[in-house]
């Protein structure tokens, strides 16, 4: 069984976000880059089918040249191999755009399962991998906190507001991850895991070697785009509510329901 | 041409979800910036008979996709029928819930229609005939403003829940209902095998007015009983930080942050939160924060509207009876 894990690399979740001169990006000087955490749950479940079910699995991001190292980061956990594409035409890609580029990676690559988080936590978009799915005509479960694959199907469980949703899907097929770090509790890279991962393959691709050209992705394919960044209004300095217990119980409920009408 | 604004509803045991009413205000917003009409897509089971009752909303009319098949969402099914109505109608704004199935929806015939997407919105509004939207990056540390390109139609959007206004229904005011050829593929290749409620009827805490949330601070898991009481009262819903994730001491669902759920509520009553940046991030566009920790240093009082620095096991006991004391006056 083959499966491929998407992987996009983002800042660190502890990250202090600063907007940079152009108002339109964020700084990234200082910056620390992490695999993205419900990738790397994606990572995890793929490993767990190649501890299982004997699958190769394969690592695919769209990224600058620092990517490599998230890339690598993964093939220490275990994974087989990886390809990034790496090229200036795919900056200020859209969503759709960014799918393209890994659709179009995936097309000359033998799948049975992609994996991939279902939002990465820079942008939060919530679209990649879906479309993916969509542009390789591959049904989709979305958000799973529960996987397991046999007899050609995958079965996962997605959460949805009030209820939990079982559903299959026959492959190939691509799944997104939801869930947390104590459910999907991602294994560390080892040390030999490490000295491994060095002697992986890592393909680094540009766009026309995966069958695209720079105007079908990119800023000037995009159909939305960011013009402006800004940041959240700034909260006013609260209250420190004083007195004994009961004062602060009283005095909070009354704040609440006349000063708030919350209550 | 393309005209007008159409927003995809979603229905639920006999009902179209809070959402999909929220949905329907900003459509109608966006519809008269524009001069123009308000339509909606209403797939679901037996949801003709419901259909009118958009109107209320400002829904001119309702195209309905009625189908035993389409009781529960499922992309396959959902995706053909609607693009297929959208491309009849040929709308210039497409608006879905930022609903979990939302989400899901509006990305796959996002993909399909080759059409521009902004998840998750806050804001939307008309400028020169285009839409514009606002949305959170990095969970709220950020928010960046979105336009689409010319030409690129329809121009989709998802809003998330609890932020945009509801109008007040008028209940004088029907949608025209017309029913859609709804043409199902014969088999899937996926399929949802079983849906199982929540024994406990727990409120999603994306669509909670409320939020009684709980981290290290609390000690353990049995603790957290004192927050579903003040939940409870409250008519609201328990949530926690990671630490208490991680823990083991509450589910994944519950878990706000960069990582977890974003949320919006009303109020957030932060109990034993030292707010990580990456919590602060989760929660911090809560409308009212109330803060409950020991520390008079920690950084979740810099986001609170009210700050309480006490022993959360002292204090919450005595705040709930208050809260009690109040509702059964009035």
């Amino acid at each position: 069984m083959n499966v491929v894990v998407l992987l996009k690399q983002v800042p660190d979740t502890e990250t202090v976000i600063r907007i940079e001169a152009d108002g339109k990006s964020i700084v990234t000087k200082d910056i620390k880059w992490i695999i993205n955490p419900y990738d790397e749950y994606a990572v995890e479940a793929a490993l767990r089918l190649k501890d299982k079910k004997g699958a190769t699995v394969t690592i695919l991001s769209v990224g600058p040249q620092r990517a490599v190292e998230a890339i690598r980061t993964a093939l220490a956990m275990g994974a087989d191999r990886g390809m990034l594409v790496d090229d200036p035409a795919t900056e200020g890609s859209d969503a759709l755009g960014k799918a393209r580029i890994l659709a179009a990676a995936l097309s000359g690559m033998a799948f049975d399962l992609i994996l991939c988080g279902h939002r990465a936590v820079d942008d939060d978009e919530n679209q990649v991998g879906i479309m993916v799915a969509e542009l390789l005509g591959v049904p989709h479960l979305a958000l799973a906190v529960a996987l397991e694959v046999e007899d050609g199907k995958v079965k996962v469980d997605r959460p949805i507001e009030g209820a939990k949703v079982a559903l299959q899907a026959a492959l190939p097929a691509m799944v997104t991850f939801g869930g947390s770090h104590a459910v999907w509790n991602p294994r560390y890279a080892s040390l030999p895991g490490i000295m491994k991962a060095k002697k992986k393959p890592l393909d680094v691709k540009k766009l026309g070697d995966i069958g695209l050209a720079a105007g079908q992705v990119g800023a000037g394919a995009a159909k939305v785009k960011v013009t402006a960044m800004e940041m959240p209004p700034q909260r006013k300095a609260g209250r420190v509510l004083p007195g004994d217990t009961a004062a602060k119980a009283k005095e909070l409920v009354r704040l609440l329901h006349d000063e708030a009408k919350l209550i | 041409m393309a005209q007008g604004v159409c927003v995809i509803t979603e229905f639920r045991e006999g009902a179209f979800r809070r959402v999909s009413f929220e949905v329907a205000s900003e459509g109608r917003k966006l519809a008269d910036a524009l001069g123009e009409g308000l339509t909606a897509i209403a797939p679901g089971a037996g949801v003709e008979a419901a259909a009118p009752e958009l109107g209320n909303y400002g829904v001119d009319k309702v195209y309905v996709a009625d189908d035993p098949r389409l009781k529960d969402y499922l992309a396959e099914l959902y995706v053909p029928v609607i693009a297929d109505i959208l491309q009849k109608i040929s709308p210039k704004v497409v608006l879905v819930a930022a609903s979990v199935d939302g989400k899901d929806l509006s990305a796959r015939l996002a993909a399909r229609l080759g059409a521009g997407l902004a998840t998750d919105c806050t804001q939307l509004k008309v400028e020169a005939g285009a839409l514009k939207a606002k949305r959170p990056l990095y969970a709220g540390k950020a928010f960046a403003w979105y336009e689409w390109a010319p030409g690129a139609l329809p121009q989709m959007a998802s809003c998330r829940p609890n932020v945009m206004d509801c109008r007040i229904p008028d209940p004088s005011k029907k949608a025209v209902v017309e029913k859609a050829a709804v043409s199902l593929p014969g088999a899937t290749k996926s399929q949802v095998s079983a849906l199982q409620k929540d024994a406990k009827g727990k409120i999603d805490l994306t669509e909670a007015q409320i939020i009684v949330s709980g981290g290290r601070g609390m000690k353990g898991p049995e603790n957290y009983a004192m927050l579903e009481e003040l939940a409870n009262v409250l008519g609201g819903t328990v949530g926690a930080s990671r630490a208490a994730v991680d823990a083991g001491w509450r589910p994944h669902s519950d878990q706000v942050g960069q990582t977890g759920k974003v949320v919006t509520p009303n109020l957030y009553i932060a109990c034993g939160i030292s707010g990580a940046i990456q919590h602060l991030a989760g929660m911090g566009s809560s409308k009212f924060i109330v803060a409950v920790n020991r520390d008079p240093e920690a950084p979740i009082f810099t986001k609170a509207d009210y700050g309480v620095v006490e022993d959360l096991f002292q204090f919450l006991p005595v705040f709930t009876e208050e809260v009690k004391k109040l509702k059964s006056t009035c």
